[in-house]
C-alpha cells in the first residue's frame, strides 16, 4: 500500500487526534478538583479522594523539620511509608522566617515548600497576606485554639521551656539560683540569640517568670542573666546537637521536645540529662499550607496526617504537647507511652501576645548586648 | 601587548577571516565567568544597592538607610566590624609575613617548605562551624586545654575560658586563618627579592640595615600592605566563625545583617539587612580600590625588574 504525501499526513494526524481524547477526557477529570483550592477534605471528595490525589503527585516538600525536633524524623517516616510518597526535606535548621523566604524565592518552582512549621510571630505576621492557603483538617474543631489561625494556619503542638543540664556532672538541681553555683562556670548557654531565635526569647521570659517578672517587663530576667554573666556562668556560645553531645555546653535551656531527645541520646551512652522548669512558658507552633505548594494534595493531606491521632501521638512521644492532646485524653486515644513522655495534665504554658513580643524584642535590641556583651 | 600577542597566534595557524575578530574571538573564553559573576556577585550586588533605598512596604525610601547612621546599636556594631578586621590584618600580616620570611631563608623546595605552604593552603580556608568547634573543644569551657590547664595552671589565662567568648578570643580566633593566607599571599613577593640586590648593596658598602631600609622595605612595602588589606577584608566578611561561637547579633556586621534577614521572633527587616550590606560593600570598595592601586604600583617594579 502506497500513500501519497498528503495522506500520509493527515492519517497520523487523525490518528494522534483519536488517540489523545480518551488522554484529554482523563486529564479533565483529574482536574475537576483541584486541591489548591480546597479548604477541607469533604469539600474534595473526603480522604480517599485526597490520598488518591496525593499518591498522583507523588511528592511532598517540607522545610525547616530537623529529625531530633520533636521526633518529626518519625513523622516524616511514617507519612511516607503510609502513603507510599516521596518527602524532599529542604534546609532542616531554617528558623520561620527563612520558610517563608523560601517559600517567596521559590514561588512556581517544583522546589518551592509545600507546608510550613512556623512559631507563632511570623504565623501572625502574615496571616491575611495571602501567603497561607486556607484549610481545615478533620479534627479542627477539637484542637486547642484553633480559631487562633482562622483556618489560615493551625496550632500544632506547644513547647514548654525548660533547662537541661548533665546532672551526673552537677547533681540534681533544685532551684534556680543553684545555677549561680561556681561549678557551673561557663556551663550555661542559649539556643541562639534572643533577637533571633524564640527558643532563646522564650528562655528569657521563662528566667523572667521565675524571678518574678511579668510578659510587660523583661528587666528582672535580664538582670538574673547578667549576673551569671558576671560570676562567669554564662556563655555566649550558640548551644547545638554538637556542643551539647561533645559538652561544652553542658547546661542548656531550650524547648522540652528538644531535651527530650538529648535525652534519650545521652541515656544510650549512660549519662543522665536532667530538666529543670523554673516557670511554665511555652510556645505554639502553627501548621500552614503554602499558598504556592506545588504539591496541593499532599500538603493538605500532610496537615491531615499530622494534625490527626497518629501525628499527636508522635509529636507527644517527642516531647511536645499536640494541640489535638486534650481531645486524645478525653477519647481515650492518647498512647501510654505517649502519656509517659509528656504527661495527662492539661499543658498550661503562658506566652506573651503579640505586643507584648514586640516590645519585648525592642527592649532586648539594647538591652540585652549591655548585660551579655562580648565587651 | 595583550592584542598583538592575540593576533601573531591568529595568522600563525593560517585561516581565513579578520584578524580583528579572531582576536576578538579569544574572549569568549572569558564568557562562563562573566555568566557566573554576574548571577553569583554583580546581581545580588545590584538587588543590595537597590533594595537598601526602600521602606517596610517596598517604596522609595531613604529613611531606613540614614537612620542607621543615628542608631548607636548600628554604629557601635560597625566599629566593632572594623576593629577586629584591623587589628587581625595587622596582626595576620606581621606572623604571617616573619613565617613568610622564615620559610625563604630556609630551604625552598625543602620538605619543611611544601609541608608549610600546603598547611597554609588548607588552614586559609579553615574558618566557620569548624573553626568555631576546635577552639571550643580546645581553649573553650570543658575544653582539653583548659581542662588540662585547671589542674596544672589553676590560675593562668588558660584555665578560665571567658576571654574565647570576648573580643580578645575573636581576635585569636581569626588570626588563626589570617596568618595562612598571608603565608601564601606574601611569599611570591619575597621569593622575588633578587639576591643581586642584595650583592650590589654590599659590594657598594652597605650594611644590613641600609640593605633592609633603603631596598628591602620599600620593595616589600606595597606588597605587604596590599596583603594586609586583602586580610581585612577577609574578616570584614567573615561570618559563620562568630555566629556560632558568639551568640549576640549586635557584635559584628554580618550577624546582625542575619539577624534582620531570619529572626523568627519579629524582629526580620530585609530592609535593614540590605541597607547594613550596602554599607559592607562601600567599605569593601574602599578597601579594595586602595589595594588595586598598590597593586599598580608593585607590578611595576616586577615588570621592570
Amino acid at each position: 500500500m502506497k500513500f501519497n504525501k498528503v495522506t500520509k499526513v493527515s492519517l497520523v494526524a487523525t490518528l494522534a487526534l483519536a488517540l489523545s481524547i480518551p488522554m484529554m477526557t482523563s486529564a479533565t477529570a483529574a482536574k475537576k478538583t483541584d486541591w489548591s483550592k480546597m479548604t477541607s477534605a469533604s469539600q474534595g471528595g473526603g480522604m480517599g479522594r485526597l490520598i488518591a490525589a496525593c499518591q498522583k503527585e507523588g511528592i511532598l516538600n517540607t522545610i525547616a523539620l530537623p529529625h531530633y525536633w520533636a521526633d518529626y524524623g518519625s513523622m516524616l517516616a511514617g507519612f511516607k511509608a503510609t502513603y507510599g510518597v516521596k518527602i524532599d526535606e529542604a534546609n532542616p535548621e531554617a528558623g520561620s522566617q527563612d520558610e517563608i523566604n523560601a517559600a517567596e524565592t521559590l514561588k512556581g518552582t517544583k522546589r518551592s515548600p509545600d507546608v510550613f512549621d512556623i512559631g507563632a510571630a511570623v504565623a501572625g505576621k502574615y496571616k491575611g497576606t495571602g501567603m497561607f492557603a486556607p484549610y481545615k483538617v478533620k479534627l479542627w474543631q477539637y484542637i486547642d485554639g484553633a480559631e487562633s489561625g482562622g483556618g489560615e494556619y493551625t496550632p500544632n503542638y506547644t513547647g514548654i521551656l525548660t533547662i537541661g543540664y548533665n546532672a551526673g556532672k552537677f547533681g540534681t538541681v533544685t532551684k534556680l539560683d543553684d545555677f549561680f553555683d561556681p561549678k557551673f562556670k561557663g556551663a550555661v548557654s542559649l539556643n541562639g540569640s534572643p533577637l533571633i531565635s524564640s527558643a532563646a526569647i522564650n528562655s528569657v521570659f521563662m528566667i523572667n517568670k521565675a524571678v518574678g517578672g511579668t510578659f510587660d517587663d523583661l528587666s528582672k530576667g535580664v538582670a538574673w542573666f547578667k549576673k551569671l554573666k558576671d560570676i562567669g556562668n554564662f556563655v555566649n556560645v550558640d548551644a547545638n546537637a554538637a556542643t551539647i553531645a561533645s559538652g561544652q555546653t553542658p547546661v542548656v535551656m531550650d524547648n522540652g521536645y528538644l531535651q527530650v531527645g538529648v535525652q534519650k541520646q545521652f541515656a544510650a551512652v549512660g549519662v543522665s540529662w536532667k530538666l529543670f522548669t523554673p516557670a511554665s512558658v511555652g510556645s505554639t507552633y502553627n501548621s500552614a499550607v503554602s499558598v504556592w505548594a506545588p504539591n496541593p494534595a499532599c500538603a493538605r493531606l500532610w496537615m491531615e496526617y499530622t494534625l490527626g491521632e497518629v501525628g499527636a501521638n508522635v509529636w507527644a512521644l517527642g516531647g511536645a504537647s499536640p494541640t489535638l492532646w486534650q481531645h486524645l485524653l478525653k477519647t481515650g486515644r492518647a498512647s501510654a507511652a505517649a502519656k509517659a513522655t509528656i504527661g495527662n495534665s492539661k499543658i498550661k504554658a503562658e506566652k506573651p501576645t503579640a505586643a507584648q513580643s514586640a516590645a519585648a524584642l525592642a527592649y532586648l535590641k539594647d538591652a540585652w548586648p549591655a548585660a551579655v556583651g562580648a565587651r | 601587548m595583550r592584542q598583538v600577542q592575540y593576533s601573531r597566534t591568529g595568522s600563525a595557524n593560517r585561516r581565513a577571516g579578520s584578524r580583528y575578530w579572531r582576536s576578538k574571538s579569544a574572549y569568549l573564553g572569558v564568557i562562563p565567568f562573566f555568566l557566573f559573576a554576574s548571577l553569583f556577585l554583580f546581581y545580588p550586588t545590584l538587588n543590595v544597592v537597590t533594595g537598601a533605598f526602600r521602606d517596610q512596604q517596598n517604596k522609595f525610601s531613604t529613611e531606613i538607610l540614614f537612620g542607621l547612621l543615628k542608631s548607636d546599636r548600628a554604629r557601635q556594631t560597625f566599629f566593632n566590624s572594623l576593629e577586629i578586621s584591623a587589628i587581625t590584618a595587622i596582626a595576620g600580616a606581621i606572623l604571617g609575613a616573619l613565617f613568610a620570611w622564615a620559610l625563604v631563608t630556609g630551604e625552598p623546595g625543602g620538605i619543611f617548605y611544601r609541608i608549610s605552604v600546603a598547611l597554609s593552603s588548607v588552614l586559609a580556608q579553615f574558618g566557620g562551624v569548624m573553626l568555631a568547634f576546635a577552639f571550643l573543644a580546645t581553649f573553650g569551657f570543658n575544653g582539653v586545654v583548659s581542662s588540662l590547664a585547671l589542674k596544672v595552671l589553676p590560675n593562668s589565662f588558660l584555665a578560665d575560658s571567658a576571654w574565647l567568648f570576648e573580643m580578645r578570643g575573636m581576635i585569636v580566633v581569626y588570626t588563626f586563618f589570617q596568618i595562612p593566607l598571608m603565608v601564601l599571599v606574601f611569599l611570591p613577593t619575597l621569593e622575588n627579592l633578587r639576591p643581586q640586590w642584595r650583592e650590589a648593596s654590599d659590594s657598594l658598602g652597605g650594611k644590613s640595615l641600609e640593605y633592609w631600609l633603603r631596598i628591602g622595605i620599600p620593595v616589600l612595602t606595597p606588597s605587604f600592605v596590599g596583603a594586609a588589606l586583602l586580610l581585612f577584608v577577609n574578616s570584614f566578611s567573615a561570618y559563620a566563625t562568630a555566629a556560632n561561637l558568639i551568640n549576640l547579633s549586635n557584635f559584628l556586621l554580618p550577624l546582625q545583617i542575619a539577624a534582620a534577614l531570619s529572626s523568627e521572633v519579629g524582629g526580620a527587616n530585609p530592609v535593614e539587612a540590605k541597607a547594613l550590606a550596602l554599607y559592607m560593600v562601600i567599605v569593601v570598595i574602599i578597601v579594595m580600590t586602595l589595594y588595586a592601586l598598590l597593586r599598580r604600583r608593585v607590578s611595576k617594579w616586577e615588570k621592570t625588574r
